[in-house]
């Protein structure tokens, strides 16, 4: 027989007990269905999360905090031990942070290959205001040259002396400006009470306006000159010891560095009583949850297709045993062994392939559907964050897969058939 | 006339030691080309599995099957395979239709399986059809068939490779006398208009009586009375 009546005829035999062979298609369908569902979500929310973070800083800057021994829930109070970079301490919600001072800064610069140190201030803002009312603001310094993604403009630059800064979308309209790009360029005013009380205002540049950002929404974000100068009027008068404290400071080192160099560098700060991350450290941590959890619908996918390949070989065996003596017969016309062998292999590939195409075209469609109900519903306001998404490279190596699956489930059926004896098969009962 | 079949010493043994049954012993025949055979005997002596050797559907126990004097023993299974699917035509007691697919396509299943193309196929397939008087139904559904027709299209599909031998086992055994007629003289017309060899197991006296040569065989041995 050639291939393409090998084809038809399968896929004939295959369709000759529909009841039975739907059934084996709806276990391949949900498994496959599972599988690409689980990996749309996690590979969506992976390439938007990978953006996100992007935003948070360059790949060559550490995040660097004093290390504090977290208290689990219900363990008693941890020990106190004097920290020497540590000058102040406040209070979370759940746990006490060690704030540090410039003293830290001087520690963390010392560690060969850091190439600078910044502290990242928080700054406390009273209000923005543009061509009309006032309005409140959170302003974060940008750390290093990374932006979050801009709707029009671009970053703040680091190293400009120009007071310059960012804002939310969502400022545009508030700030007295009919379009985003009118903004651009514009002069806004940011009111700040100084350290004695006094209430000053700091003039700066806005240079782009940001897109919506699931994990910093309404962060609206500073250069270091703006940063450095609402910071000095925040502390004024406020005695030296409590005015330079900072959660976080941020190290910057050489683009070339290798991961070695770089775990050295972790691990003379943790001597230090530091704690160093980069961004993609942090990315890892959520990366690593969310594989976990992606793992497990797998693994729910992959038993729906354990049970699918039972399903095969049962439905195969069944049609070998209805069909011992059509398969006698076309021996006994001269059909060879492997061709019987291929016919029923085939026949599991495309129960495989059927089962394997619907289930990632309906998961597909699902995916569709739910990216748009999202878009227009819970997730509205986060653009650039498709929900689902479905690289063509794993659609093709979830149904090769599962049809790979499929042939091997049918092989033992298809070798049942190939050894059938004509004489046997076309014995008169 | 060379023999397009002839045994050596043919043998069939059926299982091992204790249980072991002798079928087939000792069997010495030559079938010539355009030869119109039947093979008669009791029901359980041995006919049809026989033919199944002749037919290189099975293997002997001992002794030889020489096709056109060639050991078929030292025949490969492709060109056996190859032999029965070009050389040789099967029309079984029992039809071995598939019920559910239309006529054409039971009879061009042997053209299917040598890789003849679609074309050239439905063109073949419906002149066997013409020359059993079945062209109208081409399109039905083998199972919508009377039993003379069925048999009829399995007639079509045994000589849709234009063989040179057609084996027949019971090819009347279901069918009533006068169905079983018209089935015979459709064979003897095969062999005596084409000269296609024709070997036809069967208990029936006066079918045996109408071939040219009978073999009777008795507890699985050629007796006498057969003219070999
Ligand atoms: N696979 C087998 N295993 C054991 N014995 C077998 C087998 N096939 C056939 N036999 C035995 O061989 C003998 C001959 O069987 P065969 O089918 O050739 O008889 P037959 O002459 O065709 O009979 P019938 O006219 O009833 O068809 C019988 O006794 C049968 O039981
Ligand atoms: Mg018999």
């Amino acid at each position: 027989m050639k291939l393409s009546d090998l084809l038809s005829t399968a896929s004939a035999n295959m369709w000759r007990s529909k009841g039975r062979t739907f059934l084996t298609i709806v276990a391949i369908f949900i498994g496959a269905m599972t599988i690409t569902l689980t990996n749309g979500i996690g590979t969506g929310i992976k390439s938007y999360l990978n953006r996100q973070v992007k935003s948070f800083g360059a790949p060559n800057v550490l995040l660097v905090t004093l290390t504090n021994k977290q208290t689990s829930p219900g363990s008693g109070p941890a020990k106190y031990t004097y920290n020497p970079n540590a000058t102040v301490s406040a209070s979370g919600l759940h746990n006490k942070q060690l704030l540090m001072s410039s003293k830290g800064l001087a520690v963390i610069k010392s560690i060969p290959n850091i190439t600078s140190v910044v502290a990242a201030h928080s700054l406390s803002p009273d209000y923005i205001t543009g061509k009309g009312d006032k309005y409140q603001l959170s302003l974060a310094q940008q750390i290093g040259d990374a932006a979050p993604d801009m709707v029009v403009g671009q970053g703040v630059n680091a190293n400009s002396t120009q007071n310059q800064l960012t804002i939310p979308v969502s400022y545009v309209q508030p700030l007295g400006y009919g379009s985003n790009r009118a903004i651009i360029g514009a002069h806004v005013t940011i009111g700040i009470t100084s350290g004695q009380g006094v209430r000053k205002t700091v003039v700066a540049t806005v240079v782009g306006v940001q897109q919506k950002n699931l994990i910093s929404q309404s962060v609206a974000y500073a250069n270091n000159a703006l940063a450095g100068q609402l910071y000095s009027i925040q502390t004024a008068g406020i005695p030296a010891a409590r005015a330079n404290t900072f959660l976080t400071a941020y190290a910057t080192f050489p683009k070339n560095l290798t991961t070695t160099q770089l775990d050295t560098i972790k691990s003379k700060l943790k001597a230090k009583g530091f704690t160093a991350k980069t961004i993609q450290d942090q990315e890892s941590t959520i990366f690593t949850a969310i594989n976990a959890i992606i793992i497990v619908f797998d693994m729910f996918g992959a038993i729906a297709l354990l049970a699918a390949s039972f399903g095969i070989i049962n439905t195969l065996y069944m049609s070998v045993q209805e069909r011992t003596k059509e398969i006698g017969l076309m021996k006994a016309l001269g059909m060879s062994r492997h061709k019987v062998y291929a016919l029923f292999s085939i026949e599991a590939v495309l129960l495989g392939f059927w089962g394997s195409v619907l289930g990632v075209g309906f998961a597909a469609l699902v995916g569709k559907a739910i990216n748009a109900i999202a878009v227009h519903g819970f997730l509205k306001g986060f653009p650039g964050l498709t929900l689902l998404t479905f690289p063509p490279r794993t659609i093709a190596i979830v149904v090769i897969g599962i049809m790979l699956i499929a042939f091997l489930a049918g092989t033992l059926p298809a070798l049942r058939a190939s050894r059938k004896d004509p004489i046997e098969a076309l014995r008169y009962e | 006339m060379s023999a397009v079949i002839a045994t050596e010493h043919l043998s069939k043994t059926y299982g091992k030691g204790e249980a072991a049954f002798s079928a087939l012993s000792d069997i010495n025949l030559s079938i010539n080309s355009g030869e119109l055979i039947a093979i008669v005997g009791k029901s359980g002596s041995g006919k049809s599995t026989l033919m199944h050797m002749l037919a290189l559907l099975d293997r002997p126990s001992q002794g030889n099957i020489l096709v056109d004097g060639t050991d078929a023993a030292r025949i490969r299974s492709r060109q056996v395979d190859g032999l029965r699917n070009k050389r040789y035509g099967f029309v079984f007691q029992q039809f071995f239709l598939n019920e559910t697919d239309t006529v054409l396509n039971n009879v061009i299943l042997p053209l299917k399986i040598a890789k003849i193309n679609r074309k050239e196929r439905t063109t073949r397939g419906l002149a066997a059809l013409k020359s059993v008087e079945l062209s109208e139904k081409a399109a039905a559904k083998a199972g919508t068939l009377s039993g003379g027709q069925k048999q009829r299209v399995c007639i079509a599909r045994a000589l849709i490779n234009k063989p040179s031998v057609i084996f027949a086992d019971e090819p009347t055994g279901n069918l009533d006398s006068h169905t079983g007629k018209t089935i015979e003289d459709l064979l003897f017309r095969l062999n005596k208009e084409q000269g296609i060899t024709v070997i036809i197991v069967t208990h029936d006296k006066e079918l045996a009586g109408r071939c040219h040569r009978q073999l009777h065989i008795k507890d699985g041995k050629l007796s006498e009375g057969s003219d070999v």
